[in-house]
């Protein structure tokens, strides 16, 4: 699925990235714990969170993360906005919350990038 | 191959991860495989975390070798009493406000040794920690020196 | 939706609160911060989270959650169950990922609900 089509399952904003909707994405992962995105989230994948701060985004460029998903009608300072095209990915924000988000991304497809935890 | 040090300031929520991308790029540039990069990557941005949630300052060196990447995270802080108690998943004496941030759940120096080759930690009490992280760049070739790798020294 | 059809579909083992699978899953609620749990869940949610200390013993209580689901085969810490058996609040675990748990869970209120 490409990130556009993402937009419009999710009534997303485009905050950064708007050039780079035509990345296709299959997988995702979804936290508010960051060493969590840290220990298990794969490169290529979204991340689903609700956290909205500059670590979000710290933690989305170490582990090569695809484009961030900020739930919860949560708004980015302008500083985290900046930050965002410095590291140049992408963010949609959406008014909906994680259960929401998930289910309707997995019911279009979107698969979790790891199904359990393992050893790696 | 390089050597180079970065200072981390205690505190300083707003920057913290900013070492971690610039030693990334670094390791981008000089051309080191994805997935090596990533874990350098991990390993110093928990490390940086960890010292801007808990220490007054500290620094992170990085080393880069032929055969690895060494990576140390040295700080002037409060230190860890019990190490054995810190390196268990989960364990934190993390502040609410680390905790809102997605911090502080426990997993920082489990994922910084499952990330490493090789791990190793010390503190001392009202003084600091040092941690020294290796990854290898090249399979194996550290093995005939320091054997068990990804064990914990205390 | 009935929590325990859930636990069959997704194969959840149950830690406490045996004597709560006939509660009434109303909708979903999936996040590891209590303040925003507190503030955003509703009555009937089942809560998917990775947090595993005893305080959402007392979040699940408050809000009136129908259960706990931890995922990515966390455990709930000693104090964690105690305080749940005693509250009578039912702690579930799932192997799989929150993202997967919460996309099957949605699907599975959704199917029946349309």
């Amino acid at each position: 699925m490409i990130l556009r089509e993402i937009k419009d399952i999710l009534e997303a904003e485009v905050i950064t990235g708007e050039e780079q909707m035509d990345m296709e994405v299959k997988t995702a992962f979804m936290a508010d714990l960051m060493s969590d995105v840290l220990a298990f989230a794969t490169a290529g994948s979204l991340l689903i969170t609700g956290l909205a701060n500059a670590q979000v985004l710290r933690t989305a460029d170490v582990t090569d993360i695809a484009a961030i998903i900020i739930g919860r009608g949560k708004s980015l300072s302008p500083e985290t906005v900046q930050l965002a095209g410095m590291l140049s990915i992408p963010i949609l924000t959406t008014k909906f919350i994680l259960f929401e988000i998930a289910g309707r991304l997995y019911s279009k497809g979107i698969r979790g990038c790891i199904e359990k935890v393992g050893n790696k | 191959m390089y050597e180079g040090c970065f200072l981390v300031a205690g505190g300083n929520f707003g920057d913290a991860g900013a070492v971690s991308s610039s030693i990334k790029k670094i390791l981008k540039k000089m051309q080191l495989p994805g997935d090596l990069v990533r874990k350098a990557g991990l390993v110093s941005y928990e490390s940086e975390i960890n010292i801007v949630s808990y220490a007054r300052r500290g620094m992170i060196r990085l080393h880069v070798e032929p055969d690895h990447i060494l990576i140390e995270a040295i700080d002037e802080g409060p230190g860890i009493p019990d190490i054995e108690l810190a390196m268990q998943p989960g364990y934190s004496t993390a502040s609410p406000k680390i905790r809102e941030m997605g911090f502080g759940a426990g997993m920082g120096l489990c994922n910084i040794k499952s990330f490493s080759d090789i791990f190793k930690i010390s503190s001392e009490v009202g003084r600091g920690t040092y941690l020294k992280m290796i990854i290898k760049t090249i399979r194996d070739s550290l093995h005939n020196r320091e054997k068990g790798s990804g064990m914990t020294w205390s | 939706m009935v929590l325990e059809s859930i636990v069959k579909a997704l194969n959840l083992k149950i830690r406490s609160g045996e004597d709560k699978l006939s509660a009434e899953v109303s909708g979903g609620y999936t996040g590891d911060l209590l303040s925003d749990v507190i503030g955003n869940s509703k009555e009937g949610d089942i809560w998917i989270t990775r947090q595993v200390h005893q305080n959402i013993v007392a979040v699940a209580s408050l809000k009136d959650h129908a259960a706990i689901v931890l995922v990515q085969g966390c455990e709930p810490a000693e104090d964690t169950l105690d305080k749940a058996r005693k509250e009578g609040v039912a702690i579930l675990i799932s192997d799989l990922s929150a993202f997967e748990v919460t996309g099957r869970i949605y699907n599975l209120i959704n199917s029946i609900s349309k």
